[in-house]
């Protein structure tokens, strides 16, 4: 009773200060902003023309350059680790997704079994790809909105450098057996202090920066980067201090930290990428700057309740269930409230949109945010998610928002920065093309397949006149098809790795002959 | 919005709202519980078996959550009755999981209560479902010439056998069938149950 007590009044007074603290705000008028702040992204005469560096376009003024070669070096840790994970984690994806239909292919050793390769997938593709490219992006943004240099880069370099550490620690943990046995949570929490101690170190450089910085205004982007990086050492921590719950408690606990991790970490890292990228690369601000605040303030009401849509007809309270349940629905707001910002200012460049591959990349991802979204408000309600829960529906439904959506936007922003960080061209512009067509084909081959398969399976196992048997034979062609989608999304990774790991050595080479000459 | 320090204040206080809601209030509810009268505590051979069922990743394919008749036939399939939180008042880590790709487990030592069943079955799925896609965990058992005294012999359909060999279960797999077989939920739940009861029918039981 201890613990709920000092829950309870930290609670209390955290929201006693949020009351005063909001009051402060609206009496003070520190929400005035329109259009105007929204090009505060541009600096003169930008605005009205195409920003690429793939395409050759876009202007580099000397107050950005001296930004940028502040950020250059964590940054290129974080997104150049971020790449390894991603390549390394498909294989491991790829490899649980064979194993779904050719059960008895490396079944030799526990370290190969089914279980294994699949927690490998996960932690490598969100603590590995999503978190260090999130990370690294708003690291990179952040001080570009704020007009001022990033402070103390060392703390974002070591917080890299610990977090692969843990990262690398909890791999093996898990490939050996040694797991905490929560879904998203398995890391042991013994190893968990690294990468909380990692993040922690991260956020530094941000928060300094942010309170450093030389202009008033707060860019949106700014907004989700600064509550995600603070969101997101809160959630891990508390989700992974052992021995507070147990049994029914404790599932709360682990789908209110999982779907956090999505609302509150991947989804402020992605939305707040985008609403810099898409208005910078077209050259035009967002439609409404006005409407981003709602879509801010509503994301953070909505989607931190929603976790419990997990635990629909399950054992804990149903009011808990309901409150997820209509917070699902309300996360509607502010994904309109995103959506018409940002697709509406795409829908008017479309020219932009044929013309820039990062574009294309990142306007399709806050599309598929719309899209995955929309899905999940819909599979919130206890109608459908009757059908869809325990099926692969769910499993398409989380590659729509953690690929569709966050890796979408995240290879868009590493083309766009990799060559601002290195100030040199892509090595193999084509890669690119290669890239983005492959990944959009290979996802669409495997978001059909499970959603089709999944809702099929879904229903079989509804029907008491089916034997259970009917769902799992059903879905065999869509596990297969699942694969073949999931091979050739993992050959765009490579591919992306080739490019950076080529962009890189070229920026290398630069520097020892700047060194020599 | 342009102070960084009340934006952050904010984003917190939303945070710790919302974990005041899915967290701490139902720990208090479900908390207040006592155990399931009927439900007893895991042998350490048991908690062994469980320590295998979450390093294999069992969870990630079967739940351990059998729904109302309300919302899904879990029943009738022979997965045991609904659920209640007093049910999982020993499990530390929760096991409950969130796909069915192989069926609920939460009853399954009393729908499948032998233990050679299980060694077969873990060692050779499709020896007795064919259409099965689970994996097999021959890392589990030994194959040996002869058994010793007190070994278990997994008994394998005779085109499975090795001529002149036996399999013979390790004590992980003896301790993962122990948890299995201890899977067993069949008492009658609590009066005061607490479960998501959304789907309870107008005009049926409250």
């Amino acid at each position: 009773m201890l613990t709920i007590g000092l829950f309870l009044a930290i609670s209390f007074l955290v929201s006693l200060a949020g009351l005063t603290a909001l009051i402060w705000a609206v009496s003070t008028d520190q929400f005035s902003f329109g259009q105007k702040q929204a090009r505060i992204i541009f600096i003169e005469g930008e605005e009205g023309h195409l920003d690429d560096p793939t395409a050759g376009g876009g202007s580099r003024d000397l107050e950005r350059a001296s930004i940028d070669r502040t950020t250059a070096w964590p940054v290129s840790l974080f997104l150049g680790a971020a790449v390894v994970w991603l390549v390394i984690g498909s294989f491991f994806g790829l490899i649980a997704s064979l194993k779904l239909h050719l059960p008895d292919w490396l079944d030799e050793n526990a370290v190969l079994t089914f279980g294994r390769m699949r927690t490998l997938h996960l932690t490598m593709v969100i603590y590995g790809w999503l978190s260090l490219g999130g990370i690294g992006t708003a690291t990179w943004i952040t001080p570009r909105i704020f007009h001022s240099p990033l402070r103390s880069p060392r703390f974002a370099t070591w917080g890299a450098i610990i977090w692969n550490a843990g990262l690398i620690a909890g791999c093996v943990a898990i490939a050996t057996g040694w797991t905490d046995g929560e879904e998203w949570l398995e890391i042991p929490w013994q190893i968990d202090g690294l990468l909380a101690l990692g993040g922690g170190l991260a956020v530094v450089p941000v928060l300094r920066t942010a309170f450093g910085r030389s202009v008033d205004h707060i860019y949106v982007s700014g907004w989700y980067f600064l509550a995600a990086l603070c969101w997101f050492p809160a959630l891990f921590i508390i989700a992974n201090i052992p021995g507070l719950f147990v049994g029914a408690e404790q599932a709360t606990v682990n789908w209110w930290f999982a779907h956090n991790v999505l609302g509150l970490w991947l989804t402020p890292l992605g939305l707040g990428a985008a609403y810099y990228f898409i208005p910078k690369i077209i050259g035009k601000p967002v439609y409404s700057y006005s409407l981003s605040l709602i879509g801010f303030w509503a994301l953070a009401l909505f989607y931190s309740q929603v976790g419990i849509h997990h635990l629909i007809g399950g054992p804990v309270p149903t009011w808990v269930v309901t409150l997820s349940v209509v917070q699902s629905v309300m996360m509607v707001v502010p994904v309109l409230a995103v959506a018409i910002n940002q697709h509406v200012v795409v829908a008017r460049n479309l020219w932009a949109f044929r013309a820039s591959l990062p574009l294309r990349f990142i306007s399709l991802g806050a599309m598929m945010y719309t899209l995955a979204s929309v899905e999940g408000s819909l599979e919130a309600l206890r109608s459908i998610n009757t059908v869809t829960h325990f099926t692969q529906f769910t499993i398409a439904h989380a590659h729509l928002g953690a690929y569709g959506f966050a890796s979408f936007i995240l290879f868009g922003s590493i083309y766009y920065m990799m060559p601002r960080i290195t100030g040199r061209a892509w090595p193999w512009p084509g890669l690119i093309t290669v890239h983005f067509w492959s990944v959009l084909a290979g996802f669409a081959v495997y978001f059909v397949a499970l959603t089709i398969g999944g809702w099929l399976q879904g229903e079989a196992m509804l029907d008491a006149g089916r034997p259970f048997a009917q769902s799992v034979i059903l879905l065999k062609p869509y596990l297969e098809a699942r694969s073949i989608g999931g091979a050739v999304m993992t050959l765009g990774h490579i591919l992306l790795a080739v490019n950076v790991a080529g962009i890189l050595a070229r920026s290398a080479a630069d520097a020892r002959k700047g060194e020599t000459a | 919005m342009n102070r960084a320090l009340p934006l952050v204040i904010l984003a917190m206080t939303i945070l710790a709202f919302a974990t005041m809601l899915l967290v701490v209030v139902p720990r208090a509810q479900i908390g207040s519980e006592p155990p399931a009268a009927g439900l007893r505590a895991y042998s350490p051979e048991e908690l062994r078996g469980r320590a295998q069922y979450m390093s294999l990743g069992c969870v990630y394919c079967h739940s351990q959550q059998p729904r109302t008749p309300d919302q899904a036939p879990d029943g009738e399939r022979g997965w045991g009755r609904p659920s209640v939180a007093a049910d999982y008042a020993y499990d530390s880590p929760h096991l409950m999981g969130t796909m069915r790709t192989g069926p609920d487990l939460l009853n399954v030592g009393a729908r499948l209560p032998s233990t050679a069943w299980h060694l077969t079955h873990l060692y050779r799925p499709r020896a007795i479902a064919p259409w099965s896609i689970m994996p097999s965990y021959p890392f589990l058992f030994e194959i040996k010439d002869h058994a010793a005294p007190g070994d278990t012999v997994v008994w394998l359909p005779r085109e499975q056998r090795v001529a002149g060999k036996v399999v013979v279960a390790r004590p992980e797999a003896m301790a993962l069938v122990a948890y299995l077989l201890s899977l067993d939920r069949t008492y009658p739940a609590p009066a005061s149950a607490i479960r998501d009861d959304g789907y309870s029918r107008v005009g049926g039981k409250p």
